[in-house]
C-alpha cells in the first residue's frame, strides 16, 4: 500500500503547490473579512445619513415627544408662520417640516398635522412619526378612561408562553430552530466541501486524461488505487485549505475588530430600533442571565460528541461517495465542458437536501419528510445532521433511524464506489468522444 | 528457446466488440519482437493485458515461466502510444515519482536518473517543468522513465512517434543497447521500415486475430515466390531473339535502355540454372537476384488476403 501513499502525497503536493490554489487560500479570508467590513461600513453610512425634520408646533400638545433617534433628529421652530417655516426648512435643505396646528383638542390637532417634504418620505420615517403620535394619543385616550400611565405600562407587559416537554423539562421558544441551524451548518459545510473538492478531483482526473499520463500510471498501479489516492490527496489539500481559512479568517476578523474598534453588532440590525428606555449595562447583563441562560444551557446540552462523531462519519462517507462519482465523470469525458450534463444530477440531491433541510426539517425535525431524506443515502449526510442536535432517543432521532441511515450510507458507499471505479477504469482509456448514459451503463459490464 | 511471455488462447471483448479472439503468442527472451497490425487490430488491447491494465475474458499468460501476476508489474516497462507526463510537475520530481511507483527506492531511482540524465546530457532539465520542454524533450524523459527500473520485458508502442530523425536514432540505439544487455522487447508499430531494422521476430494481428507469427527471416523465406531481378546487357542484333526467348518465361516486367535490360522474372521453382543458361546466350548477366519480400509487402499481402478471402 506504499504506492497509495505515494499517490496521496503527489496529489496533495500537486494541489497545494498549485498557484491558483495558493492564491485562493490566501485571498479568501481577506475577501471574507473585507466583505464583512464593507457591510459594516455600508450599514454605518446608511445610518449615518441623518434626516433633520423641523417641527412647527403651534399646539400645546406633543411637546416632549421629539427625541432624536438613529436616523432622524428634530429642530424646533417657534413664533414663525407656516409659510416662513416651509421656506426656511427648504433653504436649509432639511428633510421635511412637521406642522402641528393650533387647537384645544389633542385628537383634532393630530388629525390636522402634516408632514411636508420635498419627496415622498420612506416608510421608516412615516411609521416612526406615526408610532410617536399613536403612543401619546393612546396614553391620552386611556387617561380619559381613567387609566394612569403607570397602570398602562403594567398593562403593556408582554406575555410569554411557557413551554415544557411531557417529562417536565422546560423547553424554550426557538431552540428547535437554533438546533437545526447548528446541524444545518454542519450539513452545509459538507455540501460546500463536496462541491468544491469533488470538482477538484474531477478536474485532476481530466488533467491526467488530457496530458495522456494516465496509461503510464496505471501500468504501475491499479486504477482503483489511483482513484482512491487522488480522492484522499485532494481531500487532505481541501482540509488544509478549510482549516487555514477558518483560522486566518477568525484571526483577521479579531484583529480588525480589535484595532479598528468596529462594532459588528450593527449587523444584527436590532440596536437601531430597540424600543423603550435604554437599559443600563448591569440591567442588560441581568437580562442576559435571565433570558439567555436556558439557551446557553440548551446549546451546551446538544450532544456535541454525538454530533461531531456523526459529522465525521457522514462527512467521510458522503464525501467519498460524491467524489468517486466526480472521479467517474472526469474519467468519462475528455474536457471540462463536457461535464455539465453529468454534474447536474449530482448537484441535485445535494441542493434538495439543503432545501428540504431548511424548509422541512427546521419546522419539523422528525416528520416523515425529514425521516425519509435522512435515510436516503445521497441526502442523509446533510439532512441527518440537521436532525441530530435534538439528540438520540426520546424527543430526538430514534436510534434505529440513525443506525439504519448509517447502514444505508455504508451500503451506498460500497455500491457507488464500486460502480464509479468501473466507469473510471474504462473511461480513463477512452478518448475522443463524449459518452452517453447508455454507453456508461455498457462500460459497467466490460 | 526460453520465452519471456507466452499467451495462450487469449480473448477479450468489449460488449459486442471482439478486441482479441484466441490469440496465442510466444515471445522469445532477449529478442526484439515486432507486434504488427493495422490500427484497431487489437495490438493495444493485447499490450494492456500484458500490463494488467485490463484482464482477458479467457486464456492465460505465462510470464517468465509463471502465470502473469501483479508482482510482475515491477519487471515490465511500458511506453504507451497515448503517452504524456504531468505538465506542471518538475522533470526530476516526476521521474522520481514514476520510478517509485514501479517499486524503486527513492535513492536508487535518483542515482539511476543521474546516470541517464548525464548520458542524454540533459542534467539542467531536472528542475524544469514539463510544459517548458519541447515535445521531443518530454519524450526523452518519458523513455528514461520507462526503462529506469531495468525491466525484464520492455513494451514500446509506436516509440518513435514524436521524435525527430536524430532523436529517433538515439532512441533506436538505446533500444538496441537494452537488448544487448539482455532485455526482451516487444515493439508494436504499423511502420514497417523500423520493423525491418529492429525485429527478429514478428506477429501480425488483424481484426482481433493473429494471422502470422514467427522469425522474420523465416517468414520472408516462406513468402518468397521465386521472383528474380535480372540486369542483362545485350548486343543490338540479339534484342529481337531475346524477346522471343522471354516468351517462355513468366515475365513480370521488363524494360530496355539501349541494350541494358532490367527484367523481373518469376520461375516455377527455385531452380535457376535453366533460365541463367538461357539468358546468358543473349548477353552479359550483370545481376541475378532473388526478390525477398519486405515486411511491408508481407503485411499488405496478408492483410489484403484476409480481407478478400475471409
Amino acid at each position: 500500500m506504499d504506492k497509495l501513499g505515494l499517490i496521496v502525497k503527489r496529489e496533495y503536493l500537486a494541489k497545494v503547490r498549485n498557484k491558483s490554489f495558493i492564491i485562493m487560500t490566501i485571498l479568501s479570508p481577506i475577501l471574507i473579512v473585507g466583505m464583512i467590513l464593507l457591510i459594516v461600513y455600508l450599514t454605518k453610512v446608511n445610518d449615518g445619513e441623518k434626516r433633520i425634520i423641523t417641527v412647527l408646533n403651534e399646539s400645546s400638545f406633543f411637546n416632549n415627544e421629539f427625541k432624536p433617534t438613529r436616523g432622524i433628529s428634530y429642530v424646533h421652530l417657534r413664533d414663525i408662520s407656516l409659510s416662513q417655516a416651509k421656506d426656511s426648512t427648504m433653504t436649509l435643505g432639511y428633510f421635511g417640516l412637521l406642522h402641528i396646528p393650533e387647537g384645544d383638542d389633542m385628537e383634532e390637532v393630530a388629525q390636522s398635522t402634516y408632514l411636508f417634504t420635498k419627496e415622498n418620505p420612506n416608510t421608516t420615517v412615516t411609521e416612526g412619526l406615526e408610532r410617536l403620535f399613536q403612543k401619546t394619543l393612546r396614553l391620552k385616550r386611556l387617561e380619559l378612561l381613567g387609566v394612569s400611565s403607570d397602570e398602562f405600562t403594567g398593562i403593556e407587559k408582554p406575555f410569554v408562553m411557557n413551554l415544557a416537554t411531557f417529562d417536565g423539562e422546560r423547553s424554550i421558544k426557538g431552540i428547535t430552530e437554533i438546533k437545526a441551524f447548528i446541524g444545518g451548518a454542519f450539513g452545509y459545510a459538507i455540501m460546500m466541501f463536496i462541491i468544491i473538492y469533488g470538482g477538484f478531483v474531477m478536474r485532476s482526473v481530466i488533467e491526467e486524461k488530457t496530458s495522456r499520463i494516465i496509461e503510464v500510471i496505471i501500468s504501475s498501479v491499479k486504477p482503483f488505487q489511483l482513484m482512491l489516492g487522488k480522492i484522499v490527496g485532494t481531500s487532505l489539500a481541501g482540509l488544509t485549505q478549510f482549516i487555514i481559512w477558518i483560522v486566518s479568517a477568525s484571526l483577521l476578523l479579531f484583529l480588525v475588530v480589535l484595532f479598528f474598534g468596529i462594532d459588528l453588532s450593527v449587523l444584527s440590525g436590532e440596536t437601531s430600533i430597540a424600543p423603550g428606555p435604554v437599559r443600563s449595562a448591569s440591567e442588560f447583563s441581568a437580562i442576559v442571565d435571565e433570558d439567555l441562560l436556558p439557551y446557553t444551557r440548551e446549546i451546551l446540552n446538544i450532544p456535541w460528541g454525538l454530533l461531531i462523531g456523526s459529522f465525521l462519519i457522514y462527512f467521510i462517507l458522503g464525501y467519498l461517495i460524491y467524489s468517486s462519482i466526480y472521479a467517474a465523470i472526469g474519467a468519462a469525458v475528455d474536457n471540462e465542458t463536457d461535464t455539465q450534463q453529468f454534474i447536474f444530477p449530482i448537484i441535485l440531491p445535494l441542493m434538495l437536501a439543503i432545501y428540504v433541510g431548511f424548509f422541512s426539517v427546521f419546522s419539523n425535525p422528525h416528520g416523515p419528510i425529514a425521516v425519509g431524506f435522512s435515510l436516503f443515502p445521497l441526502t442523509s449526510p446533510i439532512v441527518m445532521l440537521m436532525r441530530l442536535p435534538g439528540g438520540i432517543g426520546e424527543g430526538g432521532v430514534p436510534l434505529w433511524q440513525l443506525l439504519l441511515s448509517i447502514a444505508l450510507l455504508i451500503g451506498a458507499f460500497l455500491g457507488i464506489v464500486w460502480l464509479a471505479s468501473k466507469i473510471y477504469r474504462v473511461g480513463i482509456l477512452m478518448y475522443g468522444k463524449r459518452p452517453t448514459y447508455k454507453e456508461l451503463f455498457k462500460w459497467l459490464k466490460y | 528457446m526460453h520465452h519471456i511471455l507466452v499467451a495462450q488462447n487469449v480473448s477479450k471483448s468489449y460488449g459486442d466488440f471482439k478486441a482479441l479472439s484466441n490469440v496465442s503468442l510466444e515471445i522469445p527472451e532477449n529478442k526484439i519482437y515486432g507486434l504488427l497490425g493495422p490500427n484497431g487490430a487489437g495490438k493495444t488491447t493485447f499490450i494492456r493485458i500484458i500490463n494488467q491494465i485490463i484482464y482477458p475474458d479467457t486464456g492465460q499468460l505465462i510470464f517468465d515461466g509463471k502465470p502473469l501476476a501483479p508482482e510482475h508489474i515491477a519487471t515490465i516497462g511500458y511506453l504507451p502510444e497515448e503517452r504524456g507526463l504531468y505538465k506542471s510537475m518538475k522533470v526530476g520530481e516526476q521521474a522520481l515519482y514514476l520510478a517509485q511507483l514501479k517499486g524503486l527506492s527513492r535513492t536508487e531511482a535518483k542515482k539511476r536518473l543521474k546516470d541517464w540524465f548525464e548520458r542524454f546530457e540533459i542534467g539542467e532539465w531536472w528542475d524544469k517543468k514539463i510544459q517548458e520542454l519541447s515535445k521531443g524533450m518530454a519524450q526523452k524523459i518519458q523513455f528514461i522513465v520507462t526503462v529506469l527500473h531495468k525491466p525484464k520485458l520492455l513494451i514500446f508502442d509506436e516509440p518513435f512517434s514524436g521524435f525527430d530523425p536524430i532523436n529517433a536514432n538515439i532512441i533506436k540505439d538505446e533500444i538496441l543497447r537494452l537488448k544487448e544487455e539482455g532485455t526482451s522487447i516487444i515493439f508494436s508499430t504499423h511502420r514497417m521500415e523500423s520493423v525491418e531494422e529492429l525485429c527478429e521476430y514478428i506477429a501480425l494481428i488483424h481484426k482481433s486475430e493473429k494471422i502470422l507469427d514467427g522469425k522474420l527471416s523465416e517468414i520472408k523465406n516462406a513468402y518468397k515466390n521465386n521472383v528474380f531481378n535480372v540486369l542483362l546487357q545485350t548486343e543490338e542484333p540479339k534484342n529481337g531473339l531475346l524477346k522471343d526467348s522471354l516468351e517462355k518465361f513468366n515475365i513480370l516486367s521488363s524494360s530496355a535502355d539501349e541494350g541494358n535490360w532490367s527484367i523481373s522474372i518469376q520461375l516455377p521453382s527455385t531452380d535457376t540454372k535453366g533460365v541463367l543458361a538461357e539468358l546468358s546466350k543473349y548477353g552479359n548477366v550483370s545481376k541475378f537476384e532473388e526478390v525477398i519480400p519486405s515486411a511491408n509487402d508481407i503485411f499488405i499481402k496478408t492483410v489484403n488476403g484476409k480481407e478478400h478471402h475471409g
